[in-house]
């Protein structure tokens, strides 16, 4: 596959592997953590880990747009599935997520009509083909995918397609990592930033972590050797004193972001005064919802929801978790209540939750250690 | 957040300017060029697809600089290594 | 040194109603086939189950399998649910170590169901046992009431005499043994993935559905001795069936991420969608450990009839009862199985 298979060479990947241990000094702990969900899942997919030197540690952001919603969105969202007549529909992503009366999927099979779609246009063309039905679409995501929903709210209205709305779940990452910077119990040296997200909003926004915080953060691709060399540009920053934004991703990463993205989200959104993050309380100015002009379309103006705050069992510790102040293996509930078979919480659950990717990639990795030669 | 792969765009969709087909290791699927409408793609250009969208050109330019900078990762230092040994960045100290 | 095995019998199934998950051929189809099935129907086994069972009667040895079919849609590229059935049976004879010779097929037909739909159904099975070498000899009809079943669920049954000198089982897999496969994985989980059209997806891909059983021969010719375990790796993929196969055993299965055979329109739709390969299902693949010694005549005897049949990877002691998969560069990941169905990710 072009593009893909170049950036997962055996030489190129050894050779950056044998840069970070040259640069690493091995009188110091470094802490570094990629902020987005979609870094978590390829870290372990890729055994990113083994290939770092053990005084190279990588803290999982709360970059998981399912991870940080809260059980009473979700129900928020499933109380339009119980609506006669209504197809519900949402990514792959959030078909396991568990409401407090079960999750999408456990929904379907109690006969709701609850469908997977790849794309949000296709939940719109779904309305197009059932004129007698209302669809409705759960948003989720950070600024990579908002601009999609927003263009196809755009479509909509075009169109004049009056029986489809969105359940709008979309979030900001800047307020999230200043939630983490802004934490007490968090030690971090530099961020892996993330890549796809700053398609959107460029390289920008990251500027005051560099400038105020004095950390390296380095917008990074996805593929091995794209977080190696993103591990080696931010080792080499530490190593000279600097703190700068860096672009490593910039086969793909405009430093300027994609404004035709941004003027979509402009259109269809507007921020919330306040958004209420799982594991990281409420944070002013962090999520969307969807403008008046686009009211029609707003499934929180279609449907009336119950908007009830559902909190977490107490023991649950997905917040520190989400903070990246505990590992996975350090909740008290991973691996006995809470497994990806029966999630308590939704990090155990989406593919790029530290929970889930622990469980299904790493928790008996302590033997694989010993046995791999 | 961000599953996103690069697929090349095979044909442009007739009739709606926004929409293409993406090929992606033979699998193909309609999606919308409308985020890349202030320098839109055409056939045969690299794109960065997520949830149906084309996010992004992809730089093909960008990808080869990348791949030279991290094919001669080390072999700086392995050439100033050879160079120090030689003794001739040592300022001379003493000499005929 | 013993491995050590997780005890079947310890299994419960607790959950208080059936859900989707459990028919999915993952970890939730194994806690209510051995939690709740096997303890009440079989009673304790002394070995783990297996594909197809294996008894005696009047001196000769015979085995004896079921499957059922819900398949949707009913026709898709490279077959339909009527080829699955009549394959599928005869697969898990094979893999079992039996010649499939007798099938019998129940039919559940929702009623509204066109006849034309129907009749391609029986003239596909009709196809396919012939291709297979297998008689289909009886049957059962049931039709209930429009809604209740999704067109038509079909249910085979088929009985085989085991092949001479063919003794499988997890208890005989050692450190060093070798896992081959047969041929490139996924296709016809992504085909049937494409067929349903929800995703809007085009490839040139066709369902893998097809008799095993003349590769289980071939290797039962060159390599009987050395035969340690075969599995077809259905629903749930190689990832179910090889961590059915470490858990049995107590065991390692490492893998070798590159030499797994994949095609490359199953890659693609594998990245975009984010699905791993190992989690799809396979219909006319299947796995085989097989002694170092005889590892090479076995991949030639397979690689006759397949070419794209590969050497995988093998089995060690540590880390026990595991699955993992490395890398050309190093990295290794653990291969779990998935509670339910593989699902489409965006993030």
């Amino acid at each position: 596959m072009r593009f893909v298979d170049e950036f997962r060479q055996p030489e190129l990947i050894t050779k950056a592997a044998e840069e970070i241990r040259r640069l690493a000094d091995p009188n110091r702990q470094y802490r570094l953590m990629e902020v987005c969900g979609g870094h978590t899942h390829a870290i372990y997919r890729f055994g990113i880990k083994d290939l770092l030197p053990a005084n190279i540690e990588l803290i999982h952001g709360p970059g998981c747009p399912v991870c940080v919603l809260p059980m009473g969105r979700i129900d928020d969202g499933l109380s339009m599935a119980e609506k006669p007549g209504v197809i519900f529909t949402a990514f792959g992503d959030m078909m396991r997520v568990p409401g407090t009366k079960g999750s999408p999927l456990e929904y379907k099979a109690r006969g709701r009509d609850v469908r997977i779609v790849y794309s949000p246009m296709d939940a719109l063309k779904l309305a197009q083909a059932n004129p007698d039905r209302h669809v409705t679409f759960f948003a989720i995501g950070f600024e990579t995918t908002a601009p999609s929903t927003a263009r196809t709210l755009m479509r909509a209205r075009a169109l004049g397609v009056r029986n489809f709305s969105v359940f709008c779940n979309h979030v900001t990452i800047i307020p999230a990592i200043r939630a983490i910077l802004d934490s007490p119990d968090m030690r971090l040296d530099a961020f892996i930033g993330p890549g796809h997200v700053s398609t959107v909003i460029g390289c920008r926004p990251y500027e005051w972590i560099a400038a105020n915080e004095h950390k390296p953060i380095v917008v990074s691709g996805f593929e091995p050797v794209d977080i190696l060399q993103s591990v080696v540009m931010i080792l080499r920053q530490l190593r000279e004193g600097r703190a700068e934004v860096e672009n490593q991703y910039k086969r793909v990463v405009p430093w300027e972001g994609n404004r035709a993205a941004l003027r979509a989200m402009a259109e269809v959104f507007q921020l919330r005064p306040y958004f209420e993050w799982r594991g990281l309380g409420s944070i002013s100015q962090s999520a969307l919802r969807i403008r008046d002009e686009y009211a029609e379309w707003d499934a929180e103006h279609v449907f009336s929801v119950p908007g009830l705050r559902v909190t977490d069992p107490k023991a649950a510790q997905c917040g520190e978790v989400l903070k990246g102040v505990l590992k996975p293996a350090q909740c008290k509930l991973f691996g006995k209540e809470c497994t990806p078979e029966y999630p308590i919480g939704a990090l155990m659950v989406s593919s790029e939750g530290s929970c889930a990717a622990f469980y299904n990639y790493e928790h008996r990795k302590a033997a694989v250690a010993v046995a791999v030669e | 957040m961000c599953l996103a792969i690069p697929g090349k765009i095979v044909e442009l969709v007739a009739g709606n300017p926004d929409l293409a087909v993406v090929d992606v290791s033979g699998v193909r699927r309609t999606i919308d060029t409308g985020l890349l409408a202030d320098d839109p793609a055409v056939p045969g250009d690299w794109v960065l697809i997520h949830v149906g969208f084309a996010m992004s050109k992809i730089s093909e330019r960008d990808a080869l600089d990348q791949m030279q900078t991290l094919a001669v990762l080390g072999e700086d230092e392995a050439a100033l290594q050879e160079v120090q040994g030689y003794g001739v960045l040592e300022e001379n100290k003493g000499g005929p | 040194m013993t491995a050590k095995t997780e005890s079947v019998s310890k299994i419960r199934f607790r959950d208080p109603q059936i859900e989707l998950a459990h028919g999915a051929g993952g970890k939730a189809s194994r806690r209510l086939i051995e939690g709740l099935f096997a303890p009440l129907l079989i009673g304790p086994l002394d070995e783990p189950l297996g594909d197809a069972s294996h008894f005696s009667m009047n001196g000769t040895r015979l085995a004896v399998t079921a499957d059922s079919y819900v398949v949707r849609p009913l026709t898709f590229p490279g077959g339909s649910i009527g080829e699955l059935a009549v394959n599928g049976t005869v697969n898990d004879l094979a893999v079992s170590g039996a010649r499939a010779e007798v099938l019998v097929v129940t039919f559940v037909l929702e009623a509204g169901l066109p006849t034309e739909v129907l009749e391609a159904e029986v003239r596909a099975m009709a196809g396919a046992a012939q291709r297979a070498g297998v008689k289909i000899v009886g049957g059962d009809t049931k039709v209930v009431e429009n809604g209740k079943a999704d067109r038509m669920y079909i249910t085979t049954a088929g009985i085989g005499q085991t092949i001479p000198n063919v003794h499988i089982s997890p208890k005989s897999v050692r450190p060093g043994d070798q896992v081959l496969l047969s041929g490139p994985i996924g296709d016809h989980g992504i085909t049937i993935l494409l067929a349903r059209g929800e995703l809007d997806l085009e490839a040139d891909l066709r369902s893998d559905t097809r008799s095993v059983l003349p590769m289980v021969e071939a290797l039962a010719e060159t390599a009987a001795p050395g035969l340690r375990w075969m599995r077809d790796p259905t629903r749930g993929g190689v990832a179910t069936a090889l961590n059915e196969l470490a858990r049995d055993c107590g065991l390692a299965v490492h893998l070798r991420e590159e030499w797994i055979p994949l095609h490359d329109a199953v890659r693609g739709a594998c990245e975009l969608l984010g699905l791993d390969p190992l989690h799809i299902a396979n219909e006319g693949q299947f796995l085989a450990v097989v002694a170092p010694e005889f590892a090479d005549r076995a991949l030639a005897a397979l690689q006759g009839l397949s070419n794209e049949a590969a050497l995988i990877g093998e089995i060690r002691s540590t880390p026990a009862a595991t699955v993992v998969a490395t890398s050309t560069y190093g990295g290794t990941r653990i291969v779990d199985m998935l509670v339910g169905d593989p699902l489409p990710r965006i993030c």
